[in-house]
């Protein structure tokens, strides 16, 4: 079971997990005598938290500057405790460790208190969807033990944790450095009649299978490995929820095209299973050969469908240095779809760790958490109900960093916005448009690799090479006719032109590097997709 | 679903998601264990076949054995393989077993500087790597997918953060990504998936007699076998199940970590995996 352990910088996180180590005899042999001489060596005061700092960044600043993992075994099941940083620079460390956990620990200093990481951490964790926690109340010998400092810091504490939709299930007071409660229960606690911290974890439940919920596939890719003599045409990705077999119907959103699984398909094949089921990788042919590729979602016919949207109402928490503007587009991630957005309106921001509301925000700043709509780019497939929780979370991209989460709350897609592409390219599955090919690449021979490459992934391409003065009229009737088509770079004239007789909406510049096609080719597939 | 089937299925969507994201792609296969785990879920990523060409460094101290299993595999499996060397530094001889540099030295030019030459000849964009965080301190704190400069530096500092299953697939031109699909799994776990799934994997970590055995595999030069009468998958799985080996490290019969400890992170932190 995977836990993360968090709290304010200096509560002493690294310590408890420390100290659980070397109490649960988990620390290879040496490494305690080789810390404890690095520290002598080094005239700074033995801590356990160098056990897991093994980075030399953290020993000299000493603290964790990212998420350490290490591992354990209680006689019930072994534990990977996931370390991380309490220090505000380093939050979106933080993120990436709890994401991966269970279950939570938090730790808060006896003699502090709580602090802005203990309400932001407790705040984040809600957001990532962890509801499992135990609060440790560490560093109790500062306070001689005393049991009214314990409660005190309870209950404001459990008033954080409502008011951002969390309760844990144990609050503890221990001594790290002690470890008192930690493997074994404290003289000095006598008062404390709950668990210790393992007796804590190993009451924890393990994650639920999603088997029970409605089969749900985004697609990851469509294999065809021809040149290898291999004909299967293998629809693969990994099933987030539910379960599906030979003869199922599925439908693919947001496209709503269907097909009906002929075969199961793994490797070795003698393995493979009787049906798809949740937390599986094995991949399926489809009876009907249509044409989906990655970014839809499966889904079975007969069981709830997805939402499919433009416009969404979200809850996001924002990492980016740079804030959450509505000037800005970004790129949303959600399963394997992906989609440009922009930051319509910010209904409500909160800052995570002083639940201070701004109602009249237009930005979001970092680590604050808010309400948001979205328009995106194209429509995506996703999920409200929170049941499978992969196909209603999604990730923020600004330039080329993740820089926030979010959760879809809400559809708010009007009617109106879903005939935005209009009757052009409807029968190609593709928004026409005119490509111009930017760049030291933009040649021939690179335009005619772009025309197969968007082929193979099903788009109707045609590659203009007419002279300048017919350029402009070529281009209005092949998109017309809905196709996509490619030109290398044009003059401002024709450029002017161009604008002219097509819709703004239909022309896209893109810029072709010598050797990377790939983005090129992702942001061609995501301008045309119909 | 068993923890061993959860971790192949991470680690098979990483896969899936690094060959959909990146077009040159390569991945890294030291004809050990942990990296023939990783060619192996590459198989059941796509379905018996592997689009992604595999690039071995040789140093050419590599023990012969491993060479032969390498060019076996490479032909069963019809492997693109790729084999990178720093034949510059074998002419002149400055090598560790020649005498005239030290064992980092070494490992530096023959391994990090024979990598980096071989990405930068094929262009790769991201870069497969079979590395495990329970190895040691600096591999502890990787990501899935963990992005490098155009000199391969690791800026620990300031990493970029991962959630929910989505993956730092963006980058801007110059930067390459790392993808480590195997960081979830423990020296015991590759060994029960070895077992389960009858992988092949080269004699030289099993006791042939000598009561001796290799926990991991480098350069004949610096790597050292451990004491041990484990003959086969299993028993090495009951071996380890013990604890006989909780106390030693699985690279410590690799002489270039040793030193003040801090000399793999030292070379990784250079480009080293």
């Amino acid at each position: 079971m995977n836990i993360v352990i968090v709290g304010h910088v200096d509560h002493g996180k690294s310590t408890v997990v420390g100290r659980l180590l070397a109490d649960t005899n988990s620390l290879p042999q040496g490494k305690l005598e080789q810390v404890r001489e690095f520290c002598s060596r080094n005239s700074r005061p033995f801590e356990y938290a160098f056990l897991l700092d093994a980075l030399r960044d953290e020993r000299a600043q000493g603290i964790t500057i990212d998420t350490a993992r290490v591992f354990f075994k209680t006689a019930k099941r072994p534990y990977v405790i996931l370390d991380a940083p309490g220090h505000v620079e380093f939050v979106k460390n933080m993120v990436t460790g709890a994401s991966r956990a269970d279950a939570a620990l938090l730790v808060i200093d006896a003699n502090e208190g709580i602090k802005e990481n203990s309400r932001r951490h407790a705040h984040l964790l809600s957001m990532l969807g962890i509801r499992q926690l135990a609060v440790l109340v560490n560093k109790m010998d500062l306070v001689g033990h005393d049991e009214k400092k314990f409660r005190a810091i309870v209950s404001d504490f459990e008033k954080h944790l409502a008011g951002v939709g969390l309760k844990a299930a144990y609050f503890i007071p221990v001594v790290g450095y002690e470890g008192e409660n930690l493997a074994s229960r404290s003289k000095n606690l006598g008062w404390y009649s709950g668990p210790t911290v393992l007796e804590a974890l190993d009451a924890f439940n393990e994650p639920l299978a999603l088997d029970g919920t409605a089969f749900r596939m985004p697609v990851q890719d469509v294999y065809k490995f021809t040149a290898s003599g291999d004909t299967r045409r293998i629809i693969a990705g990994s099933v987030e929820s539910g379960s599906a077999k030979i003869g199922d119907e599925l439908v693919f959103y947001p496209s709503g095209k269907k097909s009906t699984i002929a075969s199961l398909e793994g490797f070795p094949r003698a393995r493979v299973a009787g049906k798809l089921v949740a937390g599986g990788t094995d991949g399926f042919t489809l009876s009907e050969q249509i044409y989906v590729g990655r970014g839809e979602l499966a889904a079975r016919a007969g069981e709830p469908a997805p939402q499919v949207g433009t416009r969404v109402k979200a809850s996001v928490f924002w990492l980016g240095k740079r804030p959450l503007h509505s000037d800005k587009e970004y790129v949303l991630k959600l399963g394997t779809g992906r989609a440009r957005a922009r930051l319509e309106s910010v209904l409500k921001a909160v800052d995570a760790a002083e639940l201070r509301a701004r109602n009249d925000a237009e930005t979001v700043e970092r680590f604050e958490i808010a309400e948001c709509v979205f328009r995106l780019s194209r429509p995506l497939a996703f999920d409200l109900d929170g049941l499978t929780p992969a196909t209603t979370r999604f990730v923020l991209v600004d330039d080329f960093e993740i820089s926030g989460g979010g959760i879809i709350r809400e559809n708010v897609t009007a009617d109106s916005n879903k005939a935005r592409s209009g009757q052009a390219g409807a029968k190609f599955h593709q928004k026409a448009a005119l490509i111009i090919v930017n760049g030291e690449g933009a040649t021939g021979v690179a335009l005619k690799s772009l025309e197969s490459t968007l082929t193979e992934q099903g788009r109707t391409v045609h590659v203009l090479e007419a002279p300048e003065s017919k350029i402009a009229e070529h281009a209005q009737v092949l998109l017309e006719a809905g196709l996509v088509v490619l030109t290398a770079a044009v003059s401002t004239k024709l450029l002017g032109e161009l604008k002219k007789r097509l819709p703004a909406h239909a022309i896209h510049s893109v810029t072709l590097d010598a050797r990377d096609e790939h983005s090129v080719v992702r942001s061609i597939l995501d301008e045309t997709s119909a | 679903m068993t923890h061993l089937d959860e971790l192949e299925s991470r680690s098979i969507h990483i896969l899936r998601e690094a060959y959909s994201s990146f077009r040159n792609l390569g991945m890294l296969w030291s004809i050990g264990k942990d990296s023939t785990v990783l060619l192996w879920l590459t198989r059941k990523a796509f379905f018996g076949h592997v689009p992604i060409p595999l690039i071995h460094i040789d140093t050419n101290y590599k023990i012969p054995e491993m060479i032969e299993y390498r060019d076996r595999l490479a032909r069963e499996w019809a492997l693109n393989l790729i084999v990178g060397q720093n034949k510059k530094a074998l002419a002149e001889k400055t090598t560790f077993p020649d005498g005239t540099i030290d064992r980092l030295a070494c490992c530096k030019l023959l391994k990090t500087q024979a990598l980096k030459d071989t990405l930068t000849a094929q262009h790769f964009t991201g870069i497969i790597a079979g590395i495990r965080a329970d190895e040691e301190g600096s591999r502890s704190k990787e990501r899935y997918f963990s992005p490098r400069n155009r000199e391969s530096d690791w800026d620990i500092g300031d990493q970029p953060p991962e959630f929910w299953n989505q993956y730092k697939t963006d980058f801007a031109p110059g930067t390459h990504l790392r993808i480590h699909p195997l960081l979830d799994w423990t020296e015991l776990n590759i060994w029960e998936y070895i077992g389960r799934e009858k992988i092949p994997t080269v004699s030289l970590y099993y006791d042939q007699g000598t009561g001796k055995r290799y926990r991991s595999l480098g350069c004949y030069p610096c790597t050292f076998p451990v004491e041990s009468t484990a003959k086969n998958v299993d028993e090495i799985i009951a071996e380890l199940r013990t604890g006989k080996f909780a106390n030693v490290a699985e690279r410590s019969g690799r002489a270039q970590d040793k030193d003040d400890g801090g000399t793999l992170e030292t070379l990784r932190r250079d480009g080293y995996m």
